[in-house]
């Protein structure tokens, strides 16, 4: 099998004896051009202008555009996000700033104070949403987003980015559903975990009490001996 | 190869760019023209350039891949391949079949895209804006459709990971993939009826911007520019990467290396490119489609060297890191092949017309994303 396949030259000049009427490929891509004008009107797959604002396309669920955060229940309590900066350091364009929120005696609450995200600056990559452990941060879909306020429009805090879990159910089910899955067996799993360390501590209780009663006893037999 | 010419008033400066109307981006020419031949060719670039390089050495490798989108905005799934293909070599890292396979498909598609669009940007360089142009974005969003449901970015896809891809192709996604490989050839031949008798595409592009074959070699030149002036060298038979050497191609050649067989060679690769779509996706097997090892967060690969090379539709692109061990590569470099094919442009231009300049430049195939990083 040889790798290689040669060009067939058609030569500008027709060749002596190969005689072709000047203009004929012009007349040829006419033909086709104007078959083309006409499919276009009739064709269904050729009539691919929609009428923007009144109608939409049909957007694959799985575009992805500036990031949000998704909340449980309630979006000042609920929130997945636990301030953990992974994605503030993986993100590319450095576009992402957050804040964590601290008690009165700077122990970690564990959630973010600040959490802003530059879309003028965000270039769409979904690394912040590919990096998160905590099942967080994901890539909206949302397209209309023209401001008129270039600073404070195109930065988005907290009250902007929180989304409930329910948007992104809605949004892209099969993924959502996947990582509610997960969270709620890991819930089952940490409550089981923690109802087996309960059990434990219970059992280590009881085990600790009786084996005080048992010394006292013990002890009680033994001075019962010395004074008998 | 220069032109001795008298430094008189009687020649002509003339400024092309760095808007120039055929848009392949900011690129600005300063071309001596004596009559209407053109005895001197300056070309001037860096319009464009974004430090990308750099940026490289200060960022995470998983941050550097939607960076490698932005090098050659027409075909972004490939350049994804070469780095990925580059830091893989460096780790030593795996990948899947499946995920090869992914790669595969989504490259040749790239191929398609790009060298489809390149036919309706030669159209456009040689004053036909309007049909071709838009014959072949028609087709091309076709295939973009596909890449939005599979990466989530018609355009900036971002979508290979260091030992395979980020995620695994949508449900139905194959199929609709078959049809459009399936309806992308009687496109083809209507595209290369419509243009390739015309006469006068015929007259404005034979025998324009030839050079020897020596010349293409010594300077550099990779790619259908070099496979048209008849070297037969394409990474993916030379050094297979990947699994290309799974699969039944040819590799289409030139004879005279003229802005005609660059035409040419185009739709030939893209009927070869066809060929591989279909073996790949009968192919298609199941399977990871990312090493289960891979490491996304906090990658960092062993102290080392590795270039590697793909065949990316406009030439060679290549790959340099330099790692020191932490998650920051100590050097990243990239061989552009549409910078180094630039080289030439002199070259071809000395002693044509004005006119044909145009076409030439158009017919090396650039994006300014690559030649400006």
């Amino acid at each position: 099998m040889s790798t290689e396949k040669t060009i067939d030259r058609l030569s500008a000049p027709p060749k002596p004896g190969r005689w072709i009427m000047p203009g004929l490929g012009l007349i040829q891509g006419l033909v086709i051009s104007g078959k083309n004008a006409i499919q276009s009107y009739y064709k269904k797959d050729r009539m691919t202008t929609i009428q923007y604002p009144e109608q939409r396309a049909v957007i694959s669920p799985n575009f992805r555009n500036f990031p949000f955060l998704c909340y449980d229940g309630d979006a000042a309590t609920g929130l997945r996000c636990t301030a953990c900066s992974i994605c503030e350091n993986e993100c590319p364009p450095q576009c992402i700033y957050i804040v964590l929120e601290r008690d009165e005696n700077g122990k970690s609450l564990k959630r973010p104070k600040v959490f802003d995200i530059d879309i003028s600056v965000c270039m769409n990559c979904g690394i912040c949403a590919e990096v998160c452990p905590f099942d967080s941060i994901y890539m909206d879909g949302e397209y209309e987003m023209s401001t008129d306020d270039r600073f404070g429009g195109l930065m988005l805090g907290l009250d902007r980015l929180a989304k409930s879990a329910e948007y992104h159910m809605k949004l892209r089910p099969e993924e959502a559903s996947a990582v509610m899955a997960k969270r709620k067996a890991e819930e089952e799993k940490k409550a089981a975990a923690a109802a087996a360390k309960a059990a434990k501590a219970k059992a280590d209780l009881e085990a600790k009490a009786k084996a005080a009663a048992e010394a006292k006893a013990q002890a009680d037999t033994e001075q019962k001996g010395e004074s008998a | 190869m220069t032109i001795d010419y008298t430094d008189d008033d009687q020649l002509l400066r003339v400024s092309l760019g760095p808007q120039h109307p055929s848009t392949h981006g900011v690129f600005r020419m300063n071309v001596v023209l004596d009559g209407e031949t053109v005895v001197s060719l300056k070309s001037v670039f860096g319009y464009l350039h974004r430090n990308h390089e750099k940026i490289a050495e200060s960022v995470t490798y998983l941050s550097s891949m939607p960076y490698t989108d932005r090098l050659d905005y027409i075909c972004p799934l490939t350049n994804n391949w070469a780095l990925a293909h580059a830091v893989e070599k460096l780790a030593g890292i795996e990948v899947p079949e499946r995920a090869e396979f992914i790669r595969v498909i989504t490259a040749e598609l790239t191929r398609l895209i790009n060298h489809t669009a390149f036919m309706g940007f030669i159209l456009g360089d040689m004053g036909a804006w309007g049909s071709a142009l838009m014959y072949a974005f028609r087709e091309r969003e076709k295939i973009l459709d596909l890449f939005e449901d599979l990466t989530g970015a018609r355009m900036m896809s971002n979508f290979m990971r260091y030992g395979g891809c980020r995620n695994d192709l949508p449900a139905g996604w194959a199929d609709r993939c078959s049809k459009v490989v399936d309806d992308y050839g009687p496109f083809l031949d209507e595209l290369e009826k419509f243009l390739v008798g015309n006469e006068i595409l015929l007259a404005r592009t034979q025998d324009v911007g030839q050079l020897p074959q020596k010349t293409l070699i010594n300077g550099g030149i990779t790619g259908p520019m070099l496979r048209a002036a008849g070297v037969n060298y394409d990474i993916r038979k030379v050094e297979p990467y990947g699994i290309y050497d799974r699969f039944d191609f040819r590799i289409p050649l030139g004879v005279k290396g003229d802005c005609y067989d660059r035409i040419m060679i185009r739709f030939l690769e893209m009927r070869e490119s066809l060929k591989i779509l279909r073996q790949a996706l009968d192919q298609l097997p199941a399977g990871d489609y990312i090493h289960p090892k891979a490491k996304i967060r906090n990658f960092k690969p062993p102290v080392g060297e590795a270039y590697a090379r793909i065949e990316g539709p406009k030439g060679e692109l290549g790959f340099h890191l330099i790692s020191d061990g932490t998650v920051n590569p100590f050097r990243y470099r990239i061989r552009p092949p549409s910078f180094i094919n630039l080289t030439l442009l002199e070259d071809m231009c000395l002693g044509l017309d004005l006119a044909d300049v145009v076409i030439i430049l158009g017919s090396v195939d650039i994006v300014l994303g690559e030649v400006d990083r």
